[in-house]
Formats: C-alpha cells, sequence, structure tokens
C-alpha cells in the first residue's frame, strides 16, 4: 500500500468515527458519468457561476453602493473634477486605481454573458434530446428558472456602476414597472423609493444582486445537481447503451480530472478574454445624469430579445378607461410576454408528457429528428427569439448596412408571425425525411458507389450493409403510438366520459406522431437482408422481379 | 388521467441486455508504447510547470505595471497594460492546469468504458406504504384531525401572520399623491441652456436648431431634493423652426405656445422615459435612441413610428421683459412614460 494510500485510509477512518465517510465514498467515487461534449454545456454555467460569485466578492470590497453626489479626483484624467455618485467613483476607482480591479470587474462581466449563454444552449440540448422527460421535470423547471433569475441577476449587475449606460437602462425599466395596471405607479415609488431616479435604488439594487439572488442562485444551482447526481446522467443511443444502464467514465479519477480541469479551462479562457477583450468601459460612458442618454444603447446580449419586443410595437397602442391608462404597448411586451414565455417553457414537459400519454422513466436521449414535432417546436421558438434579438440592436444593425431601422422593425413585426410557422414547417419535414433515410439504412444499407454491370447490360449499384454502431443508433428510436380518441358512446350508447378531453388529446397525439415514419420491425430487417442477399446471388431474376415492379410503383 | 391511457415507450426492461454490445476497448498508444506514455507524462507536467511560471509573472506585474499605461491592441483598440499582463499570466496559469488535468486524463488515465446498472428511482412499494403508515400514526396522534377548532384557528393565524411583513413595505417610499402630473417649470421660469446655464434669447436659435435646456432653478432645487428627481422630468428641448412649417401645434385655440416658430418640448420620451436628442431637422423629427419612437415636431409632436403611444408634451413660452425665454407655466400634461393614474 503506498503512502497516499495509508494516509488516505487514516483520515477516512477517523473521520468515520463521525459521520459514514466510507459508505459514501464507497457509493460514489467510481459513479459513472457519461460522456459526451453537450454534457460540457451545462458544466461552463455552472463554472460561471461559480466565477461571477468569487470575482463578485472582491467587487464587494471596493465597491460603494451610493448615489450620494461627489465630486471625482481619481486617475481617470477626463473625468476629473466631474460630479458623481459615489457608485459610479467607486467603480472607475476599481477600474483606475485598485490594481487588478479592472480585471476582476471584466471578468465578473465575461463570465456573465457566459454564464446566460451556456444556461441557454446548455437547454436547447436538454430540449431537443428529450432529457426533461421524466424523471427531470423538476430538474427541468430549476434549470428554466435559474435563467429566468440570471436575468434579472445580470440586469442588477450591469446596472450598479451608475454609468450614462446602466442609467438608461434603469430608467426603461422603472418605465416599465410603471406601465402595470392598477400598481405600478405604486410599485415605481416603492422600488426607487419615491420618483425616478431617487436615491434609494443603487443600496437596494445592490442588496438584491450580491446577496438576495446569489442566494436564491446557489440554492437552485445545488438542487440541480442534487437531483442530477440521484437520476444519473442521461446517455446518448449507441452500442451497449440501453434504458436501464449507465456507460461511462468514474467519477474518480477520470471524471474528476476532466470536469476539474474543465474548470480551470473556463475560467482561464474567461480571464484571458477579459484582459484583451474590454467589456463595459463604465468610464467612456460618464456618469448618469437623467437627461442625457449614449446612442446606441444596447443593453447585454441576453435581454436583447425583451429590447426587440419592445422596439416592434407599432404606435398607439394605449387606452383610456374610466379615467385610467393601460399601456398595452409596454405592459405587453415588456412583462406579458416574458410571462408567457417562461410559462411554456416551464411547463414544456408537461405539456408534452400529457400528449405522449407516457409514465415511463427515460434514460436514453432522443435523437432530434425522431421527435419531429418537438424539435419543430424548438426551431420555431429559436427563431421567434432570433429576430427579437435582431430587432433589439435593429439600430445597430441600421447602421452597420444602412439600412434604414424603420425597415428591419417592419421586418420584425411581420417575420414575428411568418418566420416561425416556416421553420417549424420546415424542421419537421426535414426531421421525417432523415428518418426515412434511417429507415433505409437500416434496410438497405448505404450506397457504397460501387458499381455493378449485370450480364444483360442493367447497371446495379452495390449496398454495404451499416455499422452496428450506427444500427444501434438508429434501433434506438421508439415509434410512441399515436392515441385514438375514443367513440363518442359506447356499445351501450352512454356518453364516453371526458370525451372532450380526449378528443383534444387524440389531435394532439396525432400532430405529435402522426406522421411518424415506423422503425423496421426485426421481420422486415431480416426480410431485407435475406432479399440483399438473393439479389447478389441471383441478379437477373432479381432485375426481372424489379422490371416488372416499375410500373405498379408508377401507378401508385 | 393517470393513466391507463399511457403508452409503453420503454426500450428496454430492468435487466435487459443490448442487442448490440458495448464495442471492443481500442488500446491507445500511451497504452502500449512507453515511450509515447513517458512523452504524454513531460507533456503533462510542462503545462503545470508553466502555470507556475506565469503565477510568478503575475505577481511580478503586479509590482511593476501602474494602472494608468495604456496601449493600443490592434483591431481591439486601447487597452489598460497592467489589466492587459495581469490576465494573461493569470489566464494562463489557470488555463495550463485545465489542459494539463485533462491530458492527463486523456492520455495516461483508464480509459476503458464501465458499464453501470440503472435502478428504479422510487422507493420500493413496502417503503411508501410504511411511510404512509408512519404519517398515520403521526396524525393520529397530533389529533391534526379530530381537533378541528385547533385546525382552523392554526391555519387562520398561519395566513394572517405575513402581514405584517407586507405592510412593513409600505414605508419603502411615499406615494405618488400627484408627484408625476408637475414638474418645477412655473410661469416666468427662464429657459437656460443645459451645460452652460446661460439664459437664452430668441436670437441665439436659429432655424433648423435644437438646444437642450432646462430651468434655470433647477440646480438650486437639485441641491435641496439631494437628487436628480427634478431634472429627471424638467429637461426640455427647444427646437426653431419656419412658422410656416409649423402644421399644428398643442395649444388650445386661442392660445400660442411658441414664440416666433420657437418650440419648447419635453426631453423625456413617452415611451419608458428615455431623454431624446436626436433632431433630424429636414423632416423636423426626432428620434429617440431606446426604441426609435419618432415624433413629428412640426405636427405637435405626434408620433409617427415606433412604440411610444403619445405625442411629446409641449411647454408653452415666450420671453419675458428682458427679452428672455420663459415657460408660460408648466407642462399641461404629465410627462415621460404612462401611468395607470395618468387618465
Ligand atoms: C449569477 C450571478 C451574477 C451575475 C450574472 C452578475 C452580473 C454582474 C454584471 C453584468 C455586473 C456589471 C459589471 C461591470 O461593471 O461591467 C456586475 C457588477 C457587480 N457584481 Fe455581479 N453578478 C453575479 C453575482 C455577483 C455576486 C455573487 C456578487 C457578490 C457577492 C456580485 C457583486 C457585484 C458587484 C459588487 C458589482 C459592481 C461592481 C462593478 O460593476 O464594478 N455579483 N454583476
Ligand atoms: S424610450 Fe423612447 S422609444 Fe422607448
Amino acid at each position: 500500500m503506498s503512502l497516499i494510500v495509508k494516509e488516505a485510509g487514516k483520515a477516512i477512518s477517523r473521520a468515520d468515527e463521525r459521520a459514514p465517510i466510507s459508505s459514501l465514498a464507497k457509493a460514489n467515487l467510481r459513479k459513472i458519468f457519461p460522456d459526451h461534449w453537450s454534457f460540457m454545456l451545462g458544466e461552463i454555467a455552472l463554472y460561471s457561476f461559480i466565477i461571477l460569485l468569487l470575482t463578485g466578492v472582491y467587487l464587494t470590497i471596493w465597491f460603494k453602493p451610493s448615489m450620494i453626489e461627489v465630486p471625482y479626483h481619481g486617475s481617470y484624467a477626463p473625468l476629473d473634477g466631474i460630479p458623481m455618485s459615489e457608485a459610479y467613483a467607486s467603480a472607475l476607482n476599481i477600474s483606475f486605481d485598485v490594481r487588478g480591479g479592472l480585471l476582476i470587474r471584466q471578468i465578473h462581466h465575461w463570465a456573465a454573458l457566459f454564464f446566460m449563454a451556456a444556461m441557454i444552449v446548455h437547454m436547447f440540448r436538454i430540449f431537443f434530446t428529450g432529457a426533461f422527460r421524466k424523471p427531470r421535470e423538476l430538474n427541468w423547471v430549476i434549470g428554466g428558472s435559474m435563467i429566468m433569475i440570471g436575468l434579472l441577476e445580470g440586469f442588477a449587475g450591469y446596472s450598479l456602476p451608475d454609468d450614462l449606460l446602466s442609467g438608461v437602462g434603469v430608467r426603461i425599466v422603472a418605465g416599465i414597472i410603471e406601465s402595470i395596471p392598477v400598481v405600478g405607479t405604486y410599485l415605481m415609488f416603492f422600488i426607487f423609493g419615491g420618483q425616478f431616479p431617487g436615491s434609494d435604488f443603487i443600496p437596494r439594487l445592490y442588496t438584491f444582486h450580491v446577496l438576495l439572488v446569489p442566494g436564491i442562485l446557489l440554492a437552485l444551482v445545488g438542487l440541480h445537481l442534487v437531483l442530477i447526481f440521484y437520476h444519473k446522467h442521461t446517455q446518448y443511443p449507441g452500442p451497449g447503451r440501453t434504458n436501464t444502464n449507465v456507460v461511462g467514465y468514474p467519477l474518480f479519477p477520470v471524471y474528476t480530472a476532466k470536469a476539474g480541469g474543465f474548470f480551470f479551462v473556463v475560467f482561464g479562457v474567461t480571464v484571458l478574454i477579459a484582459s484583451i477583450v474590454t467589456i463595459n468601459p463604465i468610464w467612456a460612458y460618464g456618469p448618469y445624469v437623467p437627461d442625457q442618454v449614449t446612442a446606441g444603447s444596447q443593453p447585454d446580449w441576453y435581454i436583447g430579445f425583451l429590447d426587440g419586443m419592445l422596439r416592434a410595437i407599432p404606435p398607439g397602442w394605449e387606452t383610456v378607461i374610466w379615467g385610467h391608462t393601460i399601456s398595452w404597448n409596454i405592459f405587453v411586451p415588456g412583462l406579458v410576454m416574458p410571462g408567457v414565455l417562461f410559462t411554456l417553457l416551464l411547463g414544456y414537459p408537461f405539456i408534452e408528457a400529457w400528449v405522449t400519454g407516457d409514465t415511463r422513466e427515460h434514460h436514453l436521449l432522443d435523437r432530434p429528428r425522431n421527435a419531429p414535432t418537438r424539435t419543430a417546436l424548438g426551431v420555431m421558438a429559436i427563431t421567434f427569439y432570433g429576430i427579437l434579438v435582431l430587432n433589439g440592436a435593429n439600430d445597430i444593425i441600421a447602421q452597420m448596412t444602412s439600412i434604414p431601422f424603420n425597415y428591419i422593425t417592419w421586418f420584425t413585426r411581420v417575420g414575428i408571425v411568418v418566420f416561425p410557422p416556416l421553420a417549424f414547417v420546415a424542421t419537421r419535414r426535414f426531421c421525417l425525411g432523415l428518418q426515412r433515410r434511417d429507415r433505409d439504412l437500416l434496410l438497405h444499407g448505404r450506397e457504397s458507389g460501387q458499381v455493378l454491370r449485370l450480364p444483360h447490360g442493367e447497371f446495379i449499384e452495390i449496398h454495404t450493409p451499416i455499422s452496428d454502431t450506427e444500427k444501434a443508433v438508429i434501433l434506438s428510436k421508439v415509434d410512441v403510438p399515436v392515441i385514438e380518441a375514443p367513440p363518442a358512446t359506447d356499445e351501450n350508447g352512454v356518453v364516453t366520459p371526458g370525451l372532450k378531453g380526449r378528443r383534444r388529446r387524440a389531435k394532439w397525439s396525432r400532430f405529435y406522431f402522426g406522421d411518424n415514419v415506423a422503425k423496421p420491425s426485426a421481420a422486415e430487417i431480416e426480410a431485407a437482408a435475406h432479399h440483399a442477399h438473393e439479389e447478389h446471388d441471383h441478379e437477373v431474376e432479381e432485375l426481372t422481379e424489379g422490371g416488372k415492379d416499375i410500373p405498379a410503383r408508377l401507378t401508385d | 388521467m393517470s393513466d391507463n391511457h399511457g403508452t409503453d415507450v420503454s426500450v428496454a426492461e430492468h435487466g435487459d441486455t443490448p442487442e448490440f454490445p458495448l464495442p471492443p476497448h481500442h488500446h491507445r498508444i500511451t497504452d502500449t508504447d512507453p515511450k509515447a506514455a513517458k512523452r504524454a507524462e513531460r507533456q503533462v507536467a510542462a503545462m503545470f510547470g508553466l502555470s507556475a511560471l506565469c503565477t510568478i509573472g503575475f505577481v511580478v506585474a503586479y509590482v511593476a505595471i501602474p494602472t494608468d499605461t495604456f496601449i493600443a491592441l490592434g483591431p481591439i483598440g486601447i487597452v489598460q497594460l497592467s489589466n492587459l499582463v495581469l490576465g494573461l499570466t493569470f489566464g494562463l496559469a489557470i488555463l495550463l492546469i485545465g489542459l494539463g488535468a485533462i491530458q492527463w486524463a486523456k492520455k495516461l488515465m483508464a480509459d476503458e468504458e464501465i458499464i453501470g446498472e440503472r435502478h428504479p428511482l422510487g422507493s420500493p412499494k413496502e417503503d411508501q406504504d410504511a411511510a404512509l403508515a408512519e404519517f398515520q400514526t403521526g396524525l393520529a396522534e397530533s389529533g391534526f384531525v379530530e381537533r378541528k377548532i385547533v385546525r382552523r384557528t392554526l391555519i387562520g393565524a398561519l395566513a394572517l401572520f405575513p402581514i405584517p411583513l407586507i405592510v412593513v413595505l409600505k414605508d419603502m417610499g411615499p406615494l405618488p399623491v400627484d408627484s408625476l402630473n408637475h414638474t418645477i417649470w412655473r410661469k416666468g421660469s427662464r429657459i437656460v441652456v443645459d451645460v452652460t446655464g446661460k439664459p437664452l434669447r430668441p436670437e441665439d436659435l436659429a432655424i433648423g436648431t435644437l438646444v437642450s435646456a432646462s430651468p434655470e432653478d433647477l440646480d438650486k432645487i437639485q441641491e435641496l431634493e439631494g437628487n436628480q428627481n427634478a431634472r429627471a422630468k424638467a429637461s426640455i428641448i427647444l427646437v426653431r423652426m419656419r412658422p410656416s412649417d409649423i402644421k399644428s401645434q398643442q395649444s388650445p385655440e386661442g392660445q400660442t405656445w411658441d414664440y416666433q416658430g420657437i418650440l419648447a418640448f419635453s426631453k423625456i420620451c413617452t415611451h419608458v422615459g428615455c431623454p431624446i436628442a436626436l433632431y433630424q431637422q429636414r423632416q423636423h423629427s426626432l428620434l429617440c435612441p431606446c426604441h426609435q419612437s419618432t415624433f413629428d415636431l412640426a405636427d405637435g409632436g405626434k408620433v409617427i413610428f415606433g412604440p411610444a403611444a403619445r405625442h411629446m408634451p409641449q411647454l408653452p413660452i415666450t420671453i419675458d421683459s428682458e427679452g428672455y425665454l420663459v415657460a408660460q407655466s408648466d407642462f399641461q400634461e404629465p410627462v415621460g412614460p404612462s401611468f395607470w393614474e395618468r387618465g
């Protein structure tokens, strides 16, 4: 026994007298984790979060969340003597007078951008592979909530330095809060401690940003990880992989080294980017003054879709009833739409489970093509989102391309209705096409490119059978049967209970699975293999048979 | 509906063997060739070693480079030298640890995939029954079911107790009352240029110009309030156009709100409140940089594009006895974004 093992044994047995460490270690040290590049997306999100916690704590050392006005006398000469809030002055101080301070600010900001991006792309992976299905619905809900909360946290963060850009963002949010019917004005006054901008907002936002939200996020991240550990990771289909096993590498040492190493890679890359590419140069914007604005005000990218929606509304969406104003133009895109979108997002696993009527556990991932309607819905949502993000930058695009911004806005207003359904239809057809191709591959193998000339002059192409790995992947497809609506009355003429709901479900089931290209049965595969064999032996007969086939097919 | 219409979509039942077995394990070159393994070992060690050097480099740079040196970095632009060097050394120090560890795992650690079994996630039926039984016993012992009055009063008390937590929030801010309806503009308030604080005469404004302005006593009031609330509502823009170009104004019948083609409008967008100062002189249009609401200042400030629902409020102006531009009164409607009580 090596020295390390001996020492570890001693330490463990000492600890074991106080808590059941050995049992835990025995159960988990060699726990198996499947490996795939797309499983790293969630890790990037987690690691960015850790980086945010770490650098955030450093920022709190110097940052002063105060709106008290002070003249600036730090080492950034262009702003010397200018009155500004203490918050802004301290953020400048972090950038120019604390050595390494700018680096920490930049790491914090880049990590926030990566955090949001990684969470969202991670969510795409979960969605398109069906990893949200039972038993992982709760983890989907937790993940979606973290995106929503992360968005708020990011907004709070970049509003803290109280520079001109962030102040304008806060002004916009104040305006959105004011648009809430009945309580909006009161909420705005409570949140801001009076009129906009007041002097309470930054200190309050600070507590929200460094205590309340990170606390909630930390709890959710913890729960998310515990559930992953408990459920064990899903895996992609392939030879040796089933719904009841898990194939991969042990937690210790391989996964520890890879995942631990990957943390350092994510951290290192973030630091390198922060050292080279300046993000949020607050000194260039100047302090926030309520009657000034920077041209081309852009929020961080993850807020872009909300901005894009606000921008797309045509003039005049406001009604006054009984002396009260309802600002549909702000309330709908600013609050109702994100509310509806996030509700649909969080509810999706339950919607799909209802449609499939499926109560099984799923640990083997779907290939996106094998769930064409789900995949198409996903692409449709991404299209919708993408158009909004573009419109959120319509002024920048206009500047770069010299297309007038009103054209881009009009494109958005029309495109938001037209393109998502188109994307849906195209994706669905594409998926079904891939299903058909899979079926052909399984039955007839792959075209080899090798052409054979038959004795009477006909040419045929030789098909080679596909590998076992490919077969295993293709055969992982599960044909979900379409649920049929029950007859309106049973044989005794009694009306079927819950008829309406069951008919609705049958309709949805058809929408999801009606066009499915069935996976060939074992018998069909057998027959096809047999057929191919004969083809080889009796080319000539085979050909005449084929010849007979042609007219029949034409009359089909 | 849980759920006899459920469909069986399981791929394999527990304990099923897969149709296609795991492909045989291939040895890497580092598994078979000790020289290759040695090489990989040296690579990994070199990365860890370099990382340590970078950390030392960081400390040196921390001491040596002041924060006020900037350098131009090609297409990236001007960057702070200290940030650049500290970031590069620290970033590489971290990155190399990560790359080393991954290389180690990939090249040198065992890479044979292992198969583990999944077990049904739920608790076995006996446990479920036992848990329910325990719960029943506890419930019976508590008397929660029979002692109705205790139960109901407890539920009532629990429902009420958060009220103080909400009531206390009341003092987060003053009530709005009608503060959103007014600004500090009064009859006779002089209009001064925003940056310089200089009062304006009509002659100061050429046709086609736009000036950001505010009331003369703004600074005094701001000091009193200790914040920028007054400025957030009171700032205006002045534009001058040929009187013949003015199609309409917000002034009621029989009043003039402009002064010889000089018009004053709120600067605060009626959408969600960004200050606006992008003026397209030829079309007399004012463009908000936030969401591109566009207002026609020659036509009563009405919205001609974008999400805003209402015209830019106009401030009635005139000149005082000394010939300076002044307000005739406060705005005749609330400025800035709409709100419920606005009407
Ligand atoms: C998920 C978590 C978080 C996100 C998405 C986030 C995001 C941000 C962003 C985008 C900024 C603006 C940085 C800039 O100036 O360019 C910021 C600032 C700040 N954050 Fe965070 N943050 C997070 C967590 C934290 C935590 C946990 C702390 C402290 C414990 C923290 C402390 C601060 C401080 C003090 C500032 C202002 C300093 C400055 O801007 O210079 N943050 N945050
Ligand atoms: S604030 Fe002016 S358009 Fe939105």
